[in-house]
């Protein structure tokens, strides 16, 4: 007996059974519809049990770091308590600010949600098992993963809070300055594996010519793990939402559903994260070479998400909070540069190996060394060329002590 | 140890630069003409044998008779103190020179005394209420406050 | 150019880094803060006015909730400037005991202050909540030696509440012989952060010149480089009896504001083996009565709580009150020159800034 033989390790064959079924026995129209409706429906599968889990592991972990319990009141350790917090906002009271732009204010959490749930039309959870197998599938993730700067930015305009506002316009400067070395350190992995389908990525990393690709590409990796918390508000870069200094960001003014829409919005958008990074760096939905056989691939691709989770919550759970001048600082003097010079030198690797006659395992394992040095070499001599900005901000202009507030308080 | 200047020392000191300041000056004390705070102040900031760079505290004090002004002066440099006091005589508008342009410490120390006892430090450029609320019509650590009867204080049983 | 114009961002007193009920009314060019001005009085209470009319013993409850992070050294304080006025005497063993909690009090409210200072520099609460971790043994200290664990009111005038138990000893020990430990943990998280230190060194500078112009006091004070501390300069109880040094900082920044903090918690360290090896033996009850009347005249107490000096003016006119309580808090004092230290940074090292100063608000208001 072998568990490949079964349609729970591949669980893409359902689909094609269905659609071959249909095909033969129904309309035409159907074998199209039914297994996009089927594929919806596992995806939510996935993904709504995924936030109540995600939130939980986050308390509980981030409560271990901070050498305490966490919850562990509502359930067995506390595994009810997502529920009953989603409970909790559903059943809270709809606060709108009265001086909120009404229609802006009550679309932006469904205007972040929807991205962030677009984003799994295209990760492939197994061979075969992604919702729709784009040839530019990368493209689609990167385009749909910046419309969240939308929803951010119409909540904090909306609300007609100042720090929400403050929080807008800190979303749009990081949006916009890591969207850049983030995609740009998806080019490394797109020039060695030939393609933008996530599919056909994940598929280079499976046998042959290479292994998972983070062993020949250490720089994109870290730089996307980097950008990649920083799109999804992660400490150390979690500017939009730093509490200590805008309480919450652009959902400030937000309560209940609305507040929790941002909250799932958020975690969705997490766990697409880690889902790409493990797509394109760690080898998708392969495992552990013997012990393949037993563990479906879809069980291997979803342990790798939960795992990078864990790696956020590390870092969250560490490290302060960079300033808004040095978060942008490190997006465009160190982050874009050296992801650069990864295109660069992948690109030129890239021409070798098409030209080369050593074994795979060989240049392999070459390129792995020379990558890895690379990194190391280019990372330390970045950070010594440059400094963070710690400076007073040069351009203020030069105001009188005392003087400058106006005298009377403006009613708020 | 800190060495605490007496009274008498300090005014003879005082006395040679700016004869008419000194009111009284004993063992411990040193009182002075409320006019004269703000140049004695400088002098006992800038005399080199004086030195004194640092304003621990200013305090009101209402002696239902006048209003007193205690300076707490310290200098950091030679590690001796002094105290200081003036009375304000004027319990309807009493005016005291600041020394605020001496000391930036005394920013909020004035204030203070400007909101418990209502004396106006003359020269202080933000002279508003800090910990009552703005509007606040009473001076609250005056003895005359909520209607108690001048001089009476309230009974404690023993 | 696009016309901008700068607004004000009214931040406080219900805001998660304003320790408690402070205000900044902050103008704003962008995220650049242009001007500043600090509104308090949230959490005034009228201590100073209450005090006129309750017997010196009864003032002391007040200190404790003043600065509630280190109660203890405001009662100190407060006994200080009573004996002082009062001419008690103290006796030996209660010196030493006032010592040691003072000291012990230092460390659990530099653990406080470092961690919700970090806190402010953007960490999630990690640091904080190891700090915690310690400062719940000191309480648990305290605990044992008043019967409390936040209002302590230990230190009485002419001695101490009541001898500490048997108990005590062996926890503090234990204690000391711990802690050390736990700083180096400490500072390996922190002290060496590239993160903190980018957020830290450099900003918010107040100039030695203008820390003294400003009556700044304790780390403040000492950060800026101006080596001031009350137990050297003024020693008070028994410190001129033990070696320690007084940590100072370079350039006055938040993070020799927060390094001088760490080191003074080894100082403290070094101050307890001392107190608690050289103790003698004896009555450290007070040898006064409950009510007492000092003779008329004033005088001026002082000590060096963890956020600067706390001093006490009091006026007595003979009676078992005091005519007047004047409270000299650092915490209120210190931000006088925050203004000046805030203006030209970010809206985010407004707030580090304000943590580096470490305020207690039920001090600052009174």
């Amino acid at each position: 007996m072998d568990w490949r033989d079964f349609y729970i390790y591949h669980l893409g064959k359902v689909n094609e059974s269905v659609r071959s079924w249909l095909s033969a026995h129904a309309a035409g129209w159907t074998a199209y519809v039914v297994p996009a409706i089927l594929g919806a429906i596992l995806l939510l599968v996935f993904l709504l049990p995924s936030q109540l889990m995600v939130v939980w592991i986050e308390r509980r972990l981030i409560a271990r770091f901070q050498i305490r319990r966490g919850p562990n009141r509502v359930g067995p350790w506390g595994l009810l308590q997502s529920i009953v917090d989603a409970i909790k906002l559903l059943s809270k009271e709809a606060i709108m600010p009265r001086y909120a732009d009404k229609w802006p204010y009550l679309a932006a959490p469904v205007v972040g949600f929807i991205p962030a749930i677009l984003v799994y039309a295209v990760i492939p959870f197994g061979p075969d098992l992604a919702f729709a197998d784009l040839n530019i599938g990368l493209l689609y993730l990167v385009a749909i993963g910046s419309y969240s700067v939308i929803s951010v930015f119409m909540a904090g305009w909306a609300s007609s809070n100042k720090y929400a506002l403050i929080s807008a316009m800190r979303s749009v400067a990081v949006l916009v300055s890591y969207e850049i070395p983030n995609v740009l350190a998806l080019v490394g992995v797109i020039l060695l594996a030939g393609s933008l389908s996530l599919t056909d990525i994940v598929r280079a990393q499976s046998s042959g010519s290479f292994t998972w690709f983070i062993t020949v590409q250490p720089l994109a990796f870290l730089i996307f793990f980097i950008t990649a918390s920083a799109e999804v508000n992660r400490t150390p870069v979690d500017l939009i939402e730093a509490e200590q200094e805008i309480v919450a960001g652009h959902h400030t003014e937000y309560s209940g559903m609305k507040f929790g829409l941002f909250y799932v919005a958020e975690y969705t958008s997490i766990l697409a994260a880690c889902a790409v990074m493990s797509t394109l760096f760690f080898g998708g939905w392969h495992g552990i070479p013997w012990l393949e056989r037993y563990i479906p691939p879809w069980i291997w691709f979803i342990a790798k998400i939960y795992i990078f989770f864990a790696v956020f919550i590390w870092t969250r759970a560490t490290l302060p909070r960079l300033r808004i001048d040095q978060l942008m600082a490190f997006a465009w003097k160190f982050l874009i540069p050296l992801s650069l010079l990864n295109i660069l030198v992948t690109a030129v690797e890239v021409l070798l190996i098409d030209n080369t006659t050593l074994a795979p395992a060989v240049w392999m394992t070459l390129l792995a060394v020379v990558n890895y040095a690379l990194a190391a070499l280019l990372i330390v001599a970045w950070s010594r060329a440059f400094r963070m900005p710690r400076r007073r901000s040069a351009d203020i202009p030069e105001v009188r002590r005392l003087g400058a507030l106006p005298a009377e308080t403006p009613s708020y | 140890m800190t060495q605490s200047l007496s009274g008498e020392q300090v005014a003879n000191r005082v006395r040679e630069v700016l004869p008419n300041a000194v009111v009284k000056a004993d063992g411990i004390d040193l009182y002075l003409r409320s006019e004269a705070m703000l140049d004695v102040c400088r002098f006992l900031k800038e005399a080199p044998d004086m030195e004194m760079d640092y304003l621990t505290s200013i305090t009101g004090v209402d002696y239902m008779d006048y209003l007193e002004v205690v300076y707490h002066l310290t200098s950091i440099a030679r590690n001796h103190s002094v105290v200081v006091k003036t009375k304000l005589y004027d319990r309807a508008a009493p005016e005291l020179p600041s020394v605020i342009s001496l000391w930036q410490g005394a920013e909020f120390q004035e204030r203070e005394v400007y909101d418990f006892f209502g004396i106006i430090f003359t020269g202080h450029p933000d002279l508003r209420r800090i910990l009552m609320w703005d509007g606040y019509a009473n001076f609250p650590l005056r003895k005359d406050y909520l209607g108690l009867n001048y001089g009476q204080r309230p009974a404690l049983v023993e | 150019m696009l016309k901008t114009e700068p607004y004000v961002l009214n931040m406080g007193p219900q805001h998660p880094s304003t320790h408690g009920v402070f205000r900044m009314e902050l103008l704003l060019d962008g995220e650049t803060v242009v001007d500043m001005r600090p509104i308090m009085g949230y959490l005034h209470r009228g201590i100073e006015k209450l005090s006129e009319e309750r017997s010196y013993t009864q003032c002391i409850p007040f200190t404790d909730r003043m600065d509630y992070l280190s109660s203890m050294t405001g009662n100190l304080s407060l006994c200080l400037a009573i004996e002082k006025l009062a001419g008690i005497e103290v006796s030996e063993r209660a010196k030493y005991l006032r010592v040691i909690m003072a000291e012990l009090q230092r460390i659990a409210s530099h653990l406080f202050g470092v961690g919700t200072f970090i806190d402010d520099c953007g960490a999630s609460g990690t640091p904080f909540l190891y700090m915690l971790r310690e400062r719940e043994k000191l309480i648990d200290l305290f605990e044992m030696a008043s019967g409390a664990r936040l209002t302590y009111s230990y230190i009485r005038p002419g001695g101490v509440m009541r001898d500490v138990p048997d108990e005590f000893w062996p926890a503090v020990r234990r204690f000391v012989a711990e802690m050390p430990r736990y700083i180096d943990e400490y500072e390996q998280l922190l002290t060496g952060n590239e993160i903190l230190r980018a957020r830290t060194i450099g900003v918010g500078i107040l100039p030695r010149e203008q820390a003294i112009n400003a009556s700044a006091s304790g780390p403040v004070l000492r950060g800026s480089g101006v080596k001031w501390d009350l137990r050297k300069a003024d020693p008070y109880c028994v410190y001129d009896r033990f070696d320690f040094d007084i940590p100072t900082g370079k350039q006055g920044d938040a993070f020799d504001r927060y390094f001088v903090r760490v080191q003074e918690m080894r100082q403290s360290v070094r101050i307890l083996e001392q107190a608690i090896r050289d103790i003698p033996s004896g009555d450290p009850l007070p040898k006064v009565a409950l009510f007492f009347h000092p003779p008329a005249g004033d005088a001026y107490g002082r000590s060096e709580t963890p956020r600067g000096e706390l001093g006490f003016y009091l006026v007595s006119d003979g009676s078992i009150a005091p005519y007047r309580f004047k409270i000299r808090s650092p915490s209120f004092i210190n931000i006088t020159a925050l203004c000046d230290m805030v203006v030209g940074w970010r809206i985010a090292d407004a707030v580090a800034i304000t943590g580096s100063i470490d305020i207690v608000m039920g001090e600052v208001d009174r």
